[in-house]
């Protein structure tokens, strides 16, 4: 395996192994680039995961303190946990659920197509379906998307037969057991799934995808490919031309350490990323690094979401298999007749019992809600997620009170709800409930927004350095070997789960800088 | 389909600091949560009395009737160990308990735990919502007390599934009671 040296500035240095930073690694290390990926977290293996909700959070979550504000309820009830995001090798594509969704072409145009909403700072992507359209193919291929290359769909579970039942009554057309990026058959010498039901602390069986045990062992087998666990990026720096040349870490004791860098991708989550670029202020650039649109932080998403779940008088048994087990698109179209620009998706979700009491309704006590938990068995249930409106006051700062071990300001998290979000959000568990009461739930319950899993937007595209942070191949306007390669580069976040479009956008981004590099651009 | 047996799986014994016999061997098998039951001998900081009313207040937050009172020390029996070594902790706990009986002695003339009533028991607890002691009790409470794999059965829900292969073929899609397309 590779390791290279601290002052060796011939390295692409990469932080985060998630989504984002493990498929651009993998890809550069195979167009013959030398890569440095540093992860803050620690590896942990397929055969380390746990089936056990708590101790799996343990294991993998990010649980670093971070402040919130505004007036979403995760700022009351989870104050310390705005989202619940990984802190691993493989990042949250350890914890994620796989649904994987394009998006449509208007979603691309948001302010075209949805026009001027007050209070919401919609931009157009710099880029089309069009442009996107054969690095979708190429991530679906990769991460092996049911229904696409001719992967059959996994059977449906009975959380997603209720769905299906309810939707049909509903007179819903589109709804299926999804997209995923879960082997309905072995592929890619990775078992199928077995329907252990546990996708959200790591695939035990290794069925679904993720950089862990895909994209970064492969770059490694290149033997250009070096990923430092425990190596959390504190500062990039830049030379006096204003490119960056390293970037600034902590080792696991604790240590600061410099890896000198021919070009750095940040890939650390919409929340650590802009983070590090905010923290990576200098005298020539004062507001923090890329920044000279004072985007950077901004336009936070965390799509519109919440959850359904509905009490049958026969069981259901819905954490059995796969978490997220199917879909109905349905309501994924632009259709300002109901009420909101925008649409969303209803999916099928699950949790174990210890993490449905922590979430169902937080703060809730008492025998109403004890009652819901007596029927565990009996309920289904079902997630929103939906576009949300980038808004400018919905942000990313550093803390100026708090700061982390390393005496690194935290990120704070600021977020309210756009009127646009509170509508679809009122129709989609309207719409939820109603499906459930078409096949007989005698209870249903709407549940609030757990801390976000999708984290978007904060250092969007935008074709003018004006608008944005970074350009259409997620370069920094303002830096000329300085990328972005995770999911805040989003400039909308469309009804989607957004992991393949992060995995698409960083296929096309390593071709990019493999050209560039090639023609000693950079 | 495929049901599961809902009697709490194993018989879980209360240890105390890891005793396996004496009182804490008596306190698995079984008793009622007054201040003299046999668990309550073994305690380090907290009284017997402390540890009474927060196991009662436990049932009351979160009442399941199937669930054994043991279930609901296990879940407050924690905060022994951890008022030894947090003070903080200690006095918030300890005061917060001494103010569930004050509110009892004066609404009712008797302690938290001899109120017979739930629905008095209840409209105490209401009263201190809003304090950060409900607050640390309930939040606490939400993970010790759902977190047991004992308890789990009772809720029908069936923890790790790994290490028996998963639900492939143990029910995954064997719901029977739909109706047909
Ligand atoms: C429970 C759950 C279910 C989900 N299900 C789906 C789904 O079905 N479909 C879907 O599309 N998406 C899903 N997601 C979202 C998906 O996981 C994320 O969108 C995706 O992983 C984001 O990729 P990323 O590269 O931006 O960040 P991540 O995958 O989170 O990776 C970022 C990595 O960077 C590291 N890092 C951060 N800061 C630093 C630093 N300063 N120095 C070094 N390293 C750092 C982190 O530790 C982390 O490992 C789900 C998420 C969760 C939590
Ligand atoms: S249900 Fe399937 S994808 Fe989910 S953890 Fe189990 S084997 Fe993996």
């Amino acid at each position: 395996m590779a390791q290279f040296d601290l002052n060796d500035d011939g390295v692409v240095v990469i932080i985060g192994s998630g989504a984002g930073g493990g498929t651009l690694g993998n890809e550069l290390a195979q167009r013959g680039a030398r890569v440095v990926i540093l992860e803050a977290g620690g590896r942990h293996e397929i055969e380390d995961f746990i089936n056990d909700e708590w101790a799996s959070f343990t294991q993998l979550a990010w649980a670093d303190t971070r402040t919130t504000g505004g007036s979403w309820r995760v700022a009351r009830d989870f104050p310390n946990l705005p989202a619940w995001i990984v802190k691993a090798v493989g990042g949250t594509t350890t914890h994620w659920a796989g649904a994987s969704l394009r998006f449509t072409a208007h979603e691309f145009q948001a302010r075209t197509q949805y026009g001027a909403i007050a209070g919401a700072n919609l931009l157009d992507w710099p880029i089309t379906l069009a442009e996107l359209e054969p690095y979708y193919a190429q991530a679906e291929d990769r991460m092996g998307v049911t229904g696409t290359n001719g992967i059959p769909r996994l059977p449906g579970n009975n959380n997603y037969k209720v769905l299906a039942a309810g939707a049909r009554k509903l007179g819903y057309k589109e709804f299926h057991t999804g997209n995923m990026a879960i082997n309905s058959e072995p592929r890619a010498e990775r078992t199928s799934c077995h329907q252990l039901g546990f996708c959200f602390q790591g695939c035990k069986m290794g069925a679904k995808w993720s950089t862990l045990y895909t994209e970064i062992p492969a770059g490694e087998a290149t033997g250009r490919l070096e990923v430092r666990p425990n190596s959390m990026a504190i500062r990039i720096e830049h030379d006096a031309q204003g490119r960056a040349s390293g970037v600034v870490y902590a080792d696991a004791e604790g240590r600061q350490q410099r890896q000198r860098a021919r070009l750095v991708a940040v890939a650390g989550n919409s929340i650590e990323s802009p983070r590090l670029l905010l923290n990576s202020a200098s005298a020539r650039f004062p507001d923090g690094l890329a920044n000279s649109s004072g985007q950077v932080g901004r336009n936070y998403m965390r799509h519109t979401t919440g959850s359904v779940y509905a009490v049958f008088e026969k069981p259901v048994h819905m954490y059995r298999g796969t978490t997220m087990a199917g879909i109905v698109r349905d309501e994924a179209a632009h259709d300002p007749k109901r009420g909101f620009a925008g649409g969303y998706e209803l999916e099928t979700l699950s949790l174990g019992l210890p993490f449905l009491a922590a979430f169902l309704d937080p703060g809730a006590w008492g025998r109403g809600f004890t009652s819901a938990l007596d029927s565990y068995d009996h309920m289904a249930g079902l997630w929103i997620v939906g576009e949300d409106m980038p808004q400018a006051e919905n942000r990313v700062t550093l803390d100026p009170r708090v700061k982390d071990r390393h005496g690194m300001p935290v990120a704070s998290v600021h977020f309210d709800d756009h009127a646009n979000d509170t509508a679809m959000r009122r129709h989609a568990y309207g719409q939820g409930r109603a499906l459930y009461e078409a096949v007989g739930a005698t209870r249903s319950f709407e549940t609030t927004p757990y801390p976000s899993t999708h984290n978007l937007g904060t250092n969007r595209m935008s074709a003018s350095p004006r608008d944005g942070v970074v350009d259409k191949w997620g370069k920094a306007h303002d830096l000329p070997n300085l990328y972005v390669s995770d999911g805040s580069q989003f400039t909308s976040g469309a009804a989607c789960n957004p992991t393949l479009t992060i995995v698409a956008l960083a296929i096309r981004q390593a071709e990019h800088i493999a050209g560039r590099m090639a023609r000693g651009e950079v | 389909m495929r049901q599961i047996d809902k009697r709490a799986a194993v018989r879980r014994r209360v240890f105390l600091r890891g005793a396996a016999t004496g009182p804490a061997a008596l306190a698995a098998a079984g008793f009622a949560l007054g201040a003299e039951a046999a668990w309550a001998g073994d305690l380090r900081v907290l009284t017997p009395a402390t540890m009474a009313t927060l196991a009662r207040a436990a049932r009351d937050i979160f009442p399941h009737d199937r669930l054994a009172d043991r279930y609901y020390i296990a879940a407050v029996l924690p905060y022994d160990d951890k008022a030894a070594s947090d003070k903080v902790l200690r006095a918030l706990i300890e005061e917060g308990a001494a103010r569930l009986d004050a509110e009892a002695q004066a609404r009712h003339g008797r302690a938290y735990v001899q109120l017979v009533g739930e629905a008095d028991r209840v409209a105490i607890l209401q009263a201190l919502e809003a304090t950060p002691f409900f607050a640390r009790l309930r939040g606490d409470l939400v993970v010790s007390l759902y977190n047991q794999k004992e308890v789990w059965p009772v809720f029908g829900y069936e923890g790790a599934s790994y290490d028996k292969g998963g639900y492939i073929e143990r029910g995954f899609n064997d719901i029977d009671w739909l109706p047909e397309a």
